[in-house]
């Protein structure tokens, strides 16, 4: 493999979102028309800004990787990723928009009137968001070291330095314009290189026959239903949880571009998964020694230079390099952003300084993290890092928007349950399913006993304090429920041509709604008004 | 093996952590016990004790979960049998046996039609008979309700200390009151402050109509309407929040209605982060901050000059600024200014400030960089996160605001 090639992709990728990221802003809103400024991000671009954060390492090479190893069990995963959306459209998404929350912490306090409930809730936040910046540190070291030869720590290292320095210097001003860049890079980074190789394994011979690749006995049918049902449960209720995803949220106008939004992410993330599908599938057929050495995660990275050959070979490879350092990059700079956030908030008092020193702490104690543990399958970690997400915050906020029993006391015994329970079978499960084997499929994918239980806990710890429910609940459970009034699908908008009405239901109000429809056609003639 | 070096790790601080809190309690049990003093203390300690704890309760209200919470504290005070408190209304909280219920509201009305402790023995409740004491809560010479203490028997000692405890329950009430017309103050201030449209601007803003309708009367037409528009968020009634975006385009109005003015010499430059569109700030909080660089710091200056408006997303936060080139401020009036000593100039800053800072707290007033002839920076940082009601859930703008308004684009 071209090492050039590599290290010239890599750079591209950090320059270009270090860039996008300190002058996007200028590029993008600077203006001296108040419509255009004060038009509000456009669903389609926040769904892309909501794709480029999520899409992780995890998906990026993890997904191909776990089909390589595990076959039609990896398929589980895409599947989850995507429909934890679906709970988020379901059940967050619209009334989270109208808490006027801005992070989980912020609703902890808003709903329950309780410190000590937000404490709890931010610690388990900040836990949350280290653990899942590791398997995107461990990501960039392996594809470092497997494109470059360079150390493993290198990549690793890179990649936090790089995210502090942007974060912690105000690079992110404007971060919406710099993710939405980086999905669409994500998915022509890997949708390219897919259908490339598609075209090009017409006439190569296989390495391994298909009968031995695809063995029906390891089909669909031989799946542990235990897991499958854990790991759903995990990956659907934990999406719910993720603190950089909420916020993306807040950049909507309302509940209704909320959900809008969510259904464009729910499409895109479906074809975005597609291709580490087929990469997975044909590196099963391609590329099988690979899982024999553990590096199973490094497919994406290795199958285009194995199949295409020459300068064609190396172009993919650095085009799949850029895309898996713009998925470290983005996952790794929204969390950080995001866990800055908490942290000041609720340590350093909200500076600008305390946000700073935040982002650097953020970066760095996941890295060392990284450092000191070995990878073990990419969509394998982060798929517990959901687990401990679904266990922990998810009942809390479910039942904050969906039930007004919930206490503060009954919160904090339900995280602490949750985050005690899946943390110990995260952890100890090794040790304790050496002790009794039986139980070991339980603490892999604790997650369909672990959010139950931390369910059950929440509610009942709830019912026994219910003298303690918050006074301001039913005011606050209107403004969560009740829809904006839609004061801008006007009649007279809907009387323009398309994009023009496309413009007014995108306005935030009856201004915006007229302006765009003054706009497309030329001045609005002087009839035209009552 | 990396994996157990975590685990080793973890179990480590979980340790530390259980071993810390031991030591903590423990100190504090071994300082506890060293200061609990004689008998005599101990009780004064005790008595202080249930009674700062009703406090907090008694002061939110006489019924409900607070009433609820006050008696716990308030029969272990008393020590007797069951305790109820009745307010003005009839609503009945007892604590202890629920059977006296009907009998309380009875004898809290006759204490409180007489004025005086009220004692009554030989009730029966149930098999068993009791005493009970009646003492109303008077605020300001008037019963806002009454303690009722049930004992069986009712000596000298209880009637006293029931008067007693009615006493101090009805001074706590008072401090109650007080905080809720505290509150209502702080809240009346908030309304005081909200900004007004200036006399000087409506003045100015129809002379400079008024010199077009003869020479450009499609010009003045869009002129009125823009007034129309500015004047009706400026007046609107609903709500003390609004978001950024609405903001933006009342300043928009504003600002179209000074180049009627000031023509070419008034340049305008935005650098907007999408993400902060949406965040909540309080109703007329940017506006008055672009009006002072109009009015004060670019009208004196010859040729007009630039205004930048730029808004960015800062983690939590959201940043806001609004600079100018024109005359500056002298920092020393500038002080006086936001310290509230001067009147007149720049009130629309000190206004502006004083809402923030009673809004998000002193940490979040404006931050103004400026100095004679160099231009001014104003800073606002507001929280993203906004507790206070939906600024959408107001009233619906109405059909009468959807007409076609800006052809000047």
């Amino acid at each position: 493999m071209n090492a050039a090639i590599s290290y010239a992709a890599i750079t591209a990728v950090a320059l270009a979102s270090a860039l996008i990221g300190f002058y996007g802003l200028r590029v993008s809103r600077t203006t001296s028309d108040f419509y255009v400024a004060s038009r509000t991000v456009r669903p389609w671009w926040n769904a892309s800004a909501i794709g480029g954060e999520y899409l992780s390492a995890a998906s990026f090479l993890g997904i191909a990787g776990l089909i390589l190893t595990t076959g039609s069990a990896g398929l589980w995963f895409p599947i989850g990723y995507t429909a934890g959306y679906l709970m988020l459209l379901l059940f967050v998404a619209a009334p989270l928009r109208r808490s006027g929350a801005y992070t989980i912490p912020d609703f902890t306090e808003a709903r329950l009137e309780s410190r000590g409930a937000r404490l709890v809730t931010s610690t388990l936040v900040i836990v949350i968001g280290w653990l899942y910046i590791v398997p995107q540190l461990q990501g960039a070291a392996l594809a470092v070291r497997i494109t470059t030869g360079l150390p493993s720590w290198a990549g690793s290292l890179a990649v936090a330095v790089i995210v502090a320095v942007v974060v912690a210097a105000g690079g992110m001003r404007s971060i919406t314009f710099v993710q939405a860049f980086q999905f669409w890079l994500k998915l022509t980074a890997i949708a390219v290189p897919a259908v490339v190789l598609l075209i090009f394994v017409g006439g190569v011979e296989p390495a391994l026959p298909p009968v031995e690749a695809f063995p029906a006995a390891a089909g669909p049918g031989d799946h542990d239903p235990y897991r499958t049902v854990s790991l759903m449960v995990a990956l659907l209720f934990g999406t719910l949880g993720l603190p950089h995803v909420l916020v993306r949220f807040y950049t909507n106008p309302d509940g209704g571009a909320a959900r809008r939004t969510t259904v464009l992410v729910l499409m895109l993330l479906s074809v975005f998964y597609l291709f580490p599908t087929i990469l997975g599938l044909l590196g099963r057929a391609f590329a099988p020694d690979l899982a024999a050495t553990g590096d199973a995660d490094a497919l994406v990275l290795v199958l285009p230079d194995r199949l295409v050959p020459g300068w064609a070979g190396d172009l993919l490879t650095a085009l799949v390099i850029a895309g898996a350092f713009a998925a470290f990059l983005s996952t790794s700079s929204g969390l950080v952003v995001s866990l800055a956030g908490v942290i000041s908030q609720d340590l350093l008092g909200g500076s600008v300084r305390g946000f700073r020193i935040a982002a650097v702490a953020s970066s760095f104690v996941p890295l060392i993290v990284a450092l000191a543990t070995d990878s073990t399958g990419l969509a394998g970690s982060v798929g517990l890092v959901f687990a401990f997400t679904a266990s922990t915050l998810c009942p809390m906020l479910l039942l904050g928007i969906w039930w007004r029993g919930l206490t503060a006391r009954g919160a904090i015994a339900g995280m602490l349950t949750g985050a005690v329970l899946s943390g110990s079978a995260i952890l100890g499960g090794g040790i304790i399913s050496a002790a009794v084997p039986a139980i070991r499929p339980f603490l892999e994918q604790p997650a369909a006993w672990t959010v139950p239980l931390a369910l059950l806990v929440t509610v009942l710890a709830s019912v026994a304090d219910r003298r303690r429910r918050p006074r301001g609940v039913d005011a606050f459970f209107t403004r969560l429920h009740v829809p904006e009034p839609t004061g801008r699908a006007l009649p007279q908008a809907g009387a323009v041509s398309g994009p023009a009405a496309s413009g007014a239901a995108a306005g935030t109000s009856d201004r915006g709604a007229s302006s765009a429809t003054a706009g497309p056609g030329g001045p609005a003639s002087p009839d035209a008004r009552g | 093996m990396p994996e157990s070096m975590l685990l080793a790790a973890a179990a480590g601080v979980v340790a530390g952590a259980l071993a810390l809190g031991v030591v903590l309690l423990l100190r504090r049990l071994v300082l506890a016990q060293r200061e609990l003093g004689t008998d005599a203390e101990q009780a004064t300690y005790q008595t202080l004790h249930l009674a700062s704890r009703a406090a907090k309760h008694v002061r939110a209200g006489l019924d409900g979960v607070d009433a609820a919470r006050a008696g716990r504290s308030l029969r272990a005070l008393l020590g007797c049998e069951s305790l109820a408190i009745v307010d003005l209304a009839g609503h009945v909280t007892v604590e202890g046996d629920d059977a006296v219920r009907r009998i309380a509201g009875e004898l809290a009305e006759t204490a409180c039609s007489t004025g005086k402790p009220h004692v009554q023995r030989r009730i029966a409740i149930g098999s068993h008979e009791t005493d009970a004491v009646a003492a109303p809560i008077l605020t300001g010479g008037r019963p806002v309700g009454a303690i009722v203490a049930f004992s069986a028997p009712v000596r000298a000692g209880l009637i006293r200390a029931t008067g007693e405890v009615a006493s101090w329950v009805a001074s706590q009430v008072e401090l109650g009151e007080l905080d809720a017309s505290r509150a209502a103050l702080a809240e009346a201030e908030v309304r005081a402050l909200r900004a007004q449209i200036s006399p000087h601007f409506i003045y100015n803003a129809l002379n400079a109509i008024a010199s077009f309708i003869n020479t450009d009367p499609a010009k003045a037409r869009d002129l009125v309407l823009e007034f129309a528009d500015f004047t009706r968020y400026s007046f609107r009634r609903h709500g003390d929040f609004t978001t950024v975006a609405e903001e933006l385009r009342s300043i928009d109005s504003y600002l179209e209605l000074e180049r009627a003015r000031f023509g070419a010499r008034l340049t305008v430059t935005l650098q907007v982060a999408p993400e902060v569109l949406s965040t909540v700030v309080p109703f007329l909080s940017i506006q008055p901050l672009v009006e002072n660089a109009v009015r004060h710091g670019l009208e004196s200056k010859e040729g007009g000059g630039r205004i930048t408006i730029t808004a960015t997303d800062s983690g939590a936060f959201a940043e806001i600024t609004v600079e100018d080139d024109g005359v500056g401020i002298d920092p020393v009036v500038l002080e006086e200014v936001l310290a509230g000593a001067a009147t007149g100039e720049h009130v629309g800053l000190r206004n502006v400030d004083a809402r923030l800072r009673q809004v998000y707290g002193d940490e979040h007033g404006l931050v103004v960089e400026t100095n004679v002839g160099a231009g001014t920076l104003v800073r606002m940082r507001v929280p993203k996160a906004h507790p206070g009601p939906n600024p959408n859930a107001g009233p619906a703008a109405g059909p009468t605001t959807a007409r076609d308004g800006s052809p000047s684009r």
